[in-house]
């Protein structure tokens, strides 16, 4: 068999020349494997930070019936994390100035990266809510009060300072559905709730015994990118 | 300083779906190919092997695979009189990176243009007269016909194993298939995909209103195929993560399920990867490539001379490499003089959402390329005469995916969020699908490419900016089409539909598709194109362009079947006339 040569280029440069073909994909560090959840604890949120997510999470996608809402399934956990991680520095996002409001067609346009405008965004409603509410933080209102603000804040009602209202409403809400639907390796959709909940079976990859089966309830429990929990110790 | 490296006869610029074409083609020609690719080495035992791939947070949300605007972005506005401002994160189209380029992560969707495409404004004007073309639409013919593009779709097709049931094979018409398409010499090299119930409920709906459903032609297999070039790939398993994942069951038609692990033989190619190129170099008298300068990830620099250029960067770094390349005539907009940026294209996708009371779908069985199409209202396929607009687009009821962060269908009326959003949720996801159209956009004056006056990319080099808006044709197109698709929902017999429009304005948030076209077009003059009938570019011969950035509008399909004949008819005009005599290719 021919072999890969992997080259470096004159003067050292990091590139690789790749002559030949690639026999043994399997080199150490090669595998682009995911980084699951480790600390089952915040690392991003203060307390007061997590008690405003895990209430305002909780207004958006609620228990009922259904299933559990977002507080149950980690969703404030997940976002904590996310937070902490490559998604809350906007690792890859193109953040050079200046920066203009612009339309609602141009997009995202903070200044602030995730986890800055969760920062400011958490601490502003706060001071909203303890000015017009009596004293009360976020996460102490009742519901109804809960669902007026996060409604101000969608429409882009609530004067937040610095922060613009509707795109930190827009990423909560997106990092809520995260949280709920994503694979429970980062921390939410605790024990598939999210999953079971639409009747989403995960990962299974191979469906060609269904292709054929018109209107047929499909009846295989969900499996995450780990199993599922008995199949292993970590589930 | 860069430091200057030996000379190479053919450089490609980019390694992704038509590099990788570019490469094979002219190795197996006997020349010396050197790709220099962006990104990293890819394959599918380690990047995209089904112990990981479906992970839909990682790869829809943030982008594992796709370009980085950190890297390199654009900057957008809708018009002329906006300020444009960079595209920050992703959404409206996704450009790949690394080697596979986008195709990588494609849905596999894979369908040629009509033989209208290529006369459009010819056969409009022969049929409707001149007056049916508004003056601020710059429609051109592509200076290539349909017929010339033949033989090279078919190799296309048969390169990556498409699935679909013909519907005129050498003129006649076969039951089952696209009665509206262009002649073809064979028939499909695999049998169609099997369709899940929505697509084949829409199928008997469409049958039932005299329409002509056919199967999506389709690069996920439906059965193992080994491709000419002896590289095999296995059946498609459903799996629902194909648009925006790489395949790992080796299904979907790829760089590397069709090309590389032949192509990675060839003696005479060599692949550099994590090299970007900034700049193509021109000789003093501005008619000559010379080569191409690069920066690896450290950042050193490298001058790479090359006898022959070839750009296949994708469409969007195609055109902002001629123009920082400072190649070419810019387009000015308010001239109508000038090429390179004009006729800046796109697709138009409404849709027309179908809820069921107790039809279950499952959703998640669901393929890139899984769906029932008809084209009836395509093209000119039906007379215009009255209706304020030219072309179409394919309607389509696709069954691509359950991922439940990306597929949300929800009735009129839903609340966004809160205890009734997630009732309606949970309620509609089995039993609820999408109809959509595939609409065509046609160019104007204002919708154009240039250099972006303030942001600046990693390299110092100004962004390109995009100025982009729906237009008449595309609205009044889009009210159209959702009538007809609403005629065809009813049809299904649902509980309900809703109808999703885009606009009035086009917003670059949503995902819409990866269909960016135009910018450095092909005609039959270099006062209107940038490259001539072979993708050549009319000022310097030794440079070549492939790409969608070639084509003069958009069709109402996906695009990457007419990008792939344009680069095999290239690539056929580079090895057997080109590279004996070099020079132009077409005389001015
Ligand atoms: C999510 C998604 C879904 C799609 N679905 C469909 C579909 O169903 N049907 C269809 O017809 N089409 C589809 N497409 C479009 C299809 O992927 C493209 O048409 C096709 O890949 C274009 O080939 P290309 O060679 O022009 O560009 P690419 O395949 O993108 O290759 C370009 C390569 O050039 C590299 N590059 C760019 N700039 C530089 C530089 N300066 N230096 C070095 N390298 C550079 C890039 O990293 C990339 O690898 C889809 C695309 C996406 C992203
Ligand atoms: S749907 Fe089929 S072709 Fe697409 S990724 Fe899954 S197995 Fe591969």
């Amino acid at each position: 068999m021919a072999t890969a040569s992997v080259v470096l280029m004159p003067s050292g440069a990091p590139a690789r020349e790749i002559k030949g073909r690639v026999d043994d994909p399997w080199l150490p560090h090669q595998a682009d494997a995911p980084a699951p959840l480790q600390d089952p604890g915040y690392v991003f949120f203060t307390p007061e930070e997590a008690a405003f997510v895990e209430a305002a999470t909780e207004r958006l996608i609620p228990e009922d019936d259904l299933g559990p809402g977002a507080k149950t399934c980690g969703v404030p956990l997940f976002i904590d994390h996310q937070l902490a991680g490559a998604f809350g520095r906007a690792g890859s996002w193109y953040m050079q100035g200046p920066w203009g409001k612009g339309q609602d067609t141009q997009g995202f346009q903070s200044r602030m990266m995730p986890s800055a405008l969760y920062r400011a965004a958490i601490k502003a409603i706060d001071e909203h809510a303890v000015s017009s509410e009596a004293g009360k933080l976020f996460a102490d209102l009742p519901a109804e009060a809960q669902d007026a603000i996060l409604s101000d804040l969608e429409r882009g009602k609530l004067d937040l300072g610095g922060a613009d209202a509707k795109t930190f409403f827009k990423m909560l809400w997106q990092n809520t559905k995260e949280g709920m639907f994503s694979d429970p390796i980062y921390g939410g959709n605790k024990d598939m709730a999210g999953w079971k909940m639409l009747g989403f079976p995960g990962v299974r990859y191979n469906y060609l015994d269904w292709v054929d089966r018109h209107g047929e309830h499909y009846d295989q429990p969900p499996v995450g990118i780990r199993g599922r929990p008995g199949w292993n110790s970590t589930g | 300083m860069a430091q200057r490296l030996p000379s190479v006869d053919v450089l490609l610029v980019g390694f992704g779906w038509t590099g990788a074409i570019m490469a094979q083609e002219l190795t197996e020609a006997g020349h010396d190919v050197l790709a220099l690719e962006r990104g990293s080495w890819r394959d599918t035992g380690t990047d995209f092997a089904p112990s990981f791939i479906q992970d839909e947070l990682r790869y829809r949300y943030h982008g594992h695979l796709f370009e980085q605007t950190a890297q390199e972005t654009l900057t957008f506005r809708n018009t002329p009189d906006q300020t444009a401002l960079p595209m920050r994160r992703l959404g409206s189209f996704l450009p790949g990176t690394g080697v596979g380029g986008s195709i990588l992560h494609w849905n596999g969707q894979a369908f040629r243009f009509l033989p209208y495409d290529f006369e459009i404004r010819r056969q409009t004007a022969a049929r409707y007269g001149e007056a049916m073309i508004p003056a601020d639409m710059t429609l051109q013919d592509w200076g290539v016909t349909y017929d010339e593009l033949e033989p090279h779709y078919m190799r296309w097709e048969e390169l990556c194993g498409i699935a679909g049931q013909a519907g005129n094979v050498k003129g006649q018409k076969l039951p089952g298939g696209n009665p509206f398409e262009g002649q073809r010499s064979k028939p499909y090299p695999t049998p169609p995909m099997k369709q899940t119930y929505g697509p084949a409920l829409f199928g008997e709906a469409a049958g039932s209103l005299k329409l002509h459903p056919f199967p999506c032609p389709s690069g996920n297999m439906s059965q193992a195929y080994t491709n000419p070039l002896g590289v095999s790939m296995a059946p498609c398993t459903y799996c629902g993560f194909c648009e925006k994942f790489g395949c790992g069951n080796y299904s979907k038609a790829s760089v590397q399920t069709t090309i590389l692990p032949v192509l990675m033989q060839n003696k005479n190619f060599t692949l550099r990867t994590e090299c970007e190129v900034t700049r193509i170099n021109l000789d003093a008298s501005g008619t000559h490539a010379t080569g191409v300068t690069y920066v690896d990830a450290h950042g050193n620099e490298f001058e790479q001379p090359a006898e022959l250029v070839i750009v296949c960067a994708y469409i969007l770094h195609n055109v902002h490499l001629l123009m920082t390349s400072g190649i070419g005539t810019k387009y000015d907009p308010a001239t109508g003089q000038g090429t390179l940026g004009k006729n800046y294209c796109y697709q138009l996708t409404p849709s027309v959402d179908v809820f069921f009371e107790d039809k279950v779908l499952n959703p998640f069985v669901g393929a890139g390329a899984l769906g029932m199409i008809v084209d009836d209202w395509n093209g000119d396929n039906f007379d215009h005469t009255g209706l304020g607009f030219i072309h179409g687009g394919y309607i389509a009821a696709y069954m691509t995916t359950g991922r439940p962060i990306e597929t949300e269908l929800l009735p009129e009326g839903t609340p966004k969020w809160g205890a009734k959003w997630k009732q309606a949720f949970v309620k509609n996801y089995l039993t609820s699908m999408s109809i959509s159209l595939m609409g065509a956009v046609m160019p104007n004056k204002v919708n154009y490419l240039d250099l972006d006056p303030t942001y600046r990319d990693v390299y110092g080099r100004p962004l390109m900016r995009m100025t982009y808006d729906f237009k008449q044709n595309e609205l009044k197109l889009q009210d159209f089409a959702l009538g007809k698709m609403a005629d065809i929902a009813k049809a299904m017999h649902p509980r309900e539909i809703k109808k999703s429009p885009r606009g009035p304005h086009y917003d670059i948030v949503p995902y819409q598709s990866t269909h960016n076209t135009g910018g450095a077009v092909m005609g039959v003059s270099r006062r209107e194109s940038v490259v001539n009938r072979y993708l050549q570019h009319w000022d310097v011969s030794n440079l070549f362009v492939v790409g969608a950035s070639a084509f003069p509008h958009n069709s109402g399909y996906n695009p990457t079947g007419t990008v792939s004949a344009l680069a095999l008819w290239a690539a056929e005009a580079i090895r057997s006339q080109y590279l004996k005599h070099p020079g132009p290719l077409v005389q001015s």
